[in-house]
């Protein structure tokens, strides 16, 4: 095993660890038996017997009016049930996370390749299928907006959205930008005081989730007029605060609860069918089942926003750095979706894990006829860390200086400022990050004598038997915020309730939180049973009944509902021992709960929990709010924007073969701090999860738009890592406490996404001595492009 | 038309099927056997791997038709009558390789099939014999871990026996 847990140097509190199964151990996932056998139920294969299947009709034109809908042919098709437009909404017509820009169903005009712009529900899959081909509309084509320069140039070009609908944040075609100033800015009395400055202009592509759980649900119309919708997605309540509107019915009455997730990463973040299935549901009074098809997929949810940066940063002679000045522009596509918060994330994070006394930073989303982004993992961290880490190699280039050392010299720690002017009142070990990831072993050189292919570039495409092979390590390290930002009252509710059941105390747990693969449930278990002494922990399937958990995003669900379910599990223990209290009159202020009874640490177990809880069950429900943040200033971006960071630092070991220009990742590394391992097989999971998703992004995965057309929209063209792409992904986690988080634990599934992609990249030019300032890397980049700068 | 077949040592049927129906809808929507996966429909992520005859196949990419009379074998069938999980299944549970899980029924009936040809596999042939199957949660060293620790607990039962 490539895995090994090291022990902070603190600790923040004693762990009063229940069993193997408490937190710090490592218990299997409760869904984990049902998912081998193929009996857990995901939002795809939800099933009744009187279920119709909906689908939709989607733009083939970037951009156009609508001038005509005829559903009549449609509607004719034997087994259809219901053909709908945006005239059958039957409430508002518009929704969206921020900007309420998007209608559930085109209005007059389309504005991306893939909008929908009417629905069916019929008898089976196929016939909806044919019913949709006969909806005719008529367009009037008009030409996408597509570049930076067409959407800044809004006169020329004109308006994805007119200037009236939308503005809440932006102008023309802007969708959000954030600005900010720190020290002097960057003038030229700044520039002149470093000896050497770099400039690069980089562009990320957009990547795509690509989870592979389709987009599906269950919509069941209820007999009070409601509607009982299953569904995947990162969070039950936000769904239903957007989609109660537009069903014309009170949020009340719209009930949610979590079908099976296949992976989410951001993409379920936004609303894909739930609308869609619940007005058909509406229309005909009968179950409704979507499923999206894998190229609907690519269609029906936003991606990472594509972006093109532009990085000049100054250094003195010997390594320190004096100023960086950064521009990042970031493709929003047609919708704003979660565009103003992937803004606020690349301004505050994208000069790096580093100090810099100097500071200017200008980031902005554009409307676009391209497809809409959004979230995923990494959240406008990812485009960010590769153009700051890139720069960071070139600068120890010109320096002449160690690119780890480098980084080590300007790295930030806890009692630095963040460029937005906020202290980081936590561990921030970067420079220790670095450190042990170059201190890992390096893996064997290719063994030119034993070869086999399947290890090469190419690999079982039998390119080359080790001739033009030449391998390269780069190293990186990135920073990523932990929760949501910016003011947000970021909240998670958890409702714990503690009876005996068969003779043994039992602890159930209930949130809303959305288990999408990350383990969050095991987690929430492990929680109780430390907290209440318990074996037996019950998880409630997650729905609206109880209150909001937040979103299964940013690094959030443990520090948040996991906070929740302790503050709530904690309740219930005060609650059961105050109830001993009167009863027995004890009065020992230390007490716990322990293998099942209340315990005294003088004097031992004092009652057992069956005894004292008899037949009362304790049910309490708490929120865990985090402490509050500002928004940043529109001008300087100063502000106490985020609640918690965390680190990942990489190295990559890649072998290129330079003549046909095929790259094979051999090793990449990951050191990153956790703050708190609650359960590390899950922890390092997730590590090696964001790594491989960064591979991808640095070697094959984009999605081509052309003409605000999607070309790819499909798993034979966009390309995931498979097992033979992957590596071995060696991980040492560190563990240093933040005090201000439940159990000092720090948010982990994104940071090594952020960090991973330019290990892979300075890797690459490493072994080929070439500039790749745009990923992912492909290999015509390797055979067609000049040298880089030295 | 009516498709018979077996599924899982038990025969099955299906009426109304319609001639352009996969066995993969036909096993989901239509005889109760929802653990093979629909995730790309196009036979490129391996999620709905099942044994047609012996032989993993994509069901997604089988016609209903072609299998009147065949032997099905999907993820359900890998667990034993009382529900026990088979071996490669356990060993999938405890290695911490199940995320999501949507991928996970594929790669269980393509790791059985891997390790009844070749009960120790080296890690290139794991590589080899899984490429077909995308995961997008685990970064597949824990799936790696799993095929080990499976193909360890194959050789130490057949030295047992």
């Amino acid at each position: 095993m490539s895995t090994r847990t090291i022990q902070g140097q603190k600790n923040l509190q004693n762990i009063n660890q229940a069993s193997k199964d408490g937190i710090g151990g490592s218990p299997l996932r409760p869904d984990g038996n049902l998912k081998v056998k193929g009996e857990f139920a995901y939002s795809s294969d939800l099933w009744h017997e009187d279920m119709l299947w909906g689908m939709a009709l989607r733009s083939p034109h970037p951009r156009a009016n609508i001038l005509s809908v005829d559903i009549a042919d449609a509607l004719k098709v034997p087994g259809v049930y219901a053909v709908l437009t945006h005239e059958d909404i039957p409430g508002t017509k518009y929704y969206g996370l921020e900007i309420q820009d998007q209608p559930a169903l085109a209005i007059d005009k389309v504005r991306y390749h893939g909008e929908a712009i009417a629905l069916v529900a019929a008898d089976h899959p196929e016939t909806a299928r044919r019913a949709v081909k006969k909806i005719k509309v008529e367009y009037e084509v008009l030409t996408p907006i597509t570049t930076e320069e067409q959407c800044l140039d809004p006169e020329t070009h004109g308006y994805v959205h007119e200037p009236h609908e939308f503005k809440s944040h932006g102008y023309g075609n802007i969708c959000h930008e954030q600005k900010l100033v720190s020290g002097l800015g960057v003038t030229d009395e700044v520039r002149a005081l470093a000896d050497v400055i770099v400039k690069g202009s980089y562009e990320v592509g957009m990547q795509d989730q690509a989870f592979l759980g389709p987009e599906s649900g269950l919509a069941v119309p209820a007999e009070d007029g409601g509607i009982d919708l299953y569904i995947a997605t990162q969070w039950l309540h936000v769904d239903r605060q957007q989609m109660a509107p537009v069903l014309a019915l009170p949020e009340e009455k719209v009930r949610l609860t979590l079908a099976g997730v296949g992976g989410a990463f951001g993409g379920r973040e936004d609303i894909s069918m739930q609308i869609h299935a619940c007005l058909l549901a509406q229309h005909t009074g009968k179950p409704v089942k979507i499923v999206y098809a894998r190229d609907e997929s690519f269609y029906g949810h936003v991606h990472r926003h594509p972006a093109r940066m532009t990085y000049e940063h100054g250094a003195t002679r010997d390594g320190k750095l004096v100023f960086a000045d950064c521009r990042i522009v970031l493709d929003g596509g047609a919708y704003a979706s979660a565009s103003p918060a992937v803004v606020g994330n690349a301004a505050s994070l994208g000069h790096g894990p580093y100090v810099i006394p100097n500071v200017k930073m200008h980031a902005i989303a554009l409307y676009s006829n391209n497809p809409s982004c959004g979230a995923m993992r990494g959240f406008g961290a990812v485009q960010a860390a590769f153009g700051y880490e890139t720069q960071m190699d070139r600068l120890a280039a010109e320096l002449g200086m160690d690119p780890v050392e480098l980084r080590q010299l300007n790295a930030m720690s806890e009692g630095d400022f963040m460029p937005t002017g906020q202290q980081i009142d936590s561990p921030a070990p970067v420079a220790e990050l670095l450190r042990r990831v170059k201190d890992m072993p390096l893996p064997p050189p290719l063994d030119t004598e034993h070869l086999d292919v399947r290890q090469l570039p190419g690999a079982l495409s039998n390119t080359s038997h080790g001739e033009g092979i030449v391998r390269g390590v780069g190293y990186s390290v990135g920073i990523k915020n932990v929760g949501f930002s910016e003011g947000f009252d970021d909240y998670s509710t958890a409702r714990v309730r503690l009876e005996v059941i068969g003779g043994e105390p039992v602890a159930m747990v209930h949130t809303a939180m959305a288990e999408v693969g990350q383990g969050g449930v095991t987690v929430h278990a492990q929680i109780a049973r430390t907290e209440l002494g318990v074996e037996q922990v019950t998880i409630h399937p997650a729905n609206t009944e109880v209150g909001s958990a937040g979103s299964t995003s940013a690094s959030r669900q443990t520090y948040m509902t996991g906070g929740a379910v302790k503050l709530a599990a904690e309740a219930v223990k005060q609650a059961l021992i105050e109830k001993g209290r009167r009863r027995y009159g004890w009065t020992q202020h230390d007490l716990t709960l322990t293998g099942g009874k209340v315990v005294s640490p003088s004097t031992g177990a004092l009652v057992s929990m069956v005894d004292l809880l008899g037949d009362e069950a304790i049910d309490l429900t708490r929120e865990h709010h985090h402490r509050p943040t500002v928004p940043f200033d529109k001008e300087t971006g100063q502000g106490f924007g985020h609640v918690q960071y965390t680190f990942c630092a990489n190295r990559a070991v890649v072998d290129v073969d330079i003549e046909l220009g095929l790259v094979k990742v051999v090793e990449l590394t990951a050191v990153q701090d956790v703050g708190k391992a609650l359960n590390p097989l899950s922890v390092v999971g997730q590590i090696q999860g964001g790594c491989t998703q960064a591979l991808g992004l640095a070697v094959m995965e984009e999605i081509i738009v052309k003409d605000g057309k999607v070309r790819n929209a499909s798993f034979t063209d966009y390309l995931i890592p498979t097992i033979l792409d992957t590596p071995p992904i060696p991980v040492e986690i560190l563990e240093l406490p933040d005090p201000h988080a439940p159990y000092g634990l720090r948010g982990v599934g994104e940071a090594p996404t952020v960090s991973a992609t330019p290990s892979i990249v300075a890797a690459i030019r490493n072994a080929t001595g070439l500039a790749l300032n745009r990923i992912p890397v492909r290999p015509e980049h390797l055979t067609t492009e000049a040298p880089g700068p030295k | 038309m009516r498709v018979t077949f077996t599924a899982n040592g038990k025969p099955v049927e299906a009426d109304d099927v319609w001639e352009g129906e996969s066995l993969l809808y036909v096993l989901r929507e239509r005889v109760g056997l929802p653990g093979s996966k629909n995730a790309c429909e196009q036979g490129e992520c391996g999620s709905c791997t099942v044994y047609l005859d012996g032989v993993p196949v994509c069901s997604c990419l089988v016609a209903a038709g072609q299998v009147q009379d065949r032997e099905v074998r999907t993820v359900e069938g890998l667990s034993d009558e009382q529900g026990e999980l088979g071996l490669v299944q356990q060993a999938f549970v405890d290695a911490g390789a199940v995320q999501c899980g949507f991928c996970t029924p594929g790669l269980l009936v393509q790791t059985d099939a891997l390790l009844a040809k070749d009960a120790q596999p080296s890690d290139n042939d794991i590589r080899e014999a899984l490429s077909g199957n995308l995961c997008r949660c685990t970064g597949y060293e824990k799936i790696m871990d799993a095929v080990r620790l499976a193909s360890a607990r194959t050789c130490e039962r057949a030295t047992s026996e």
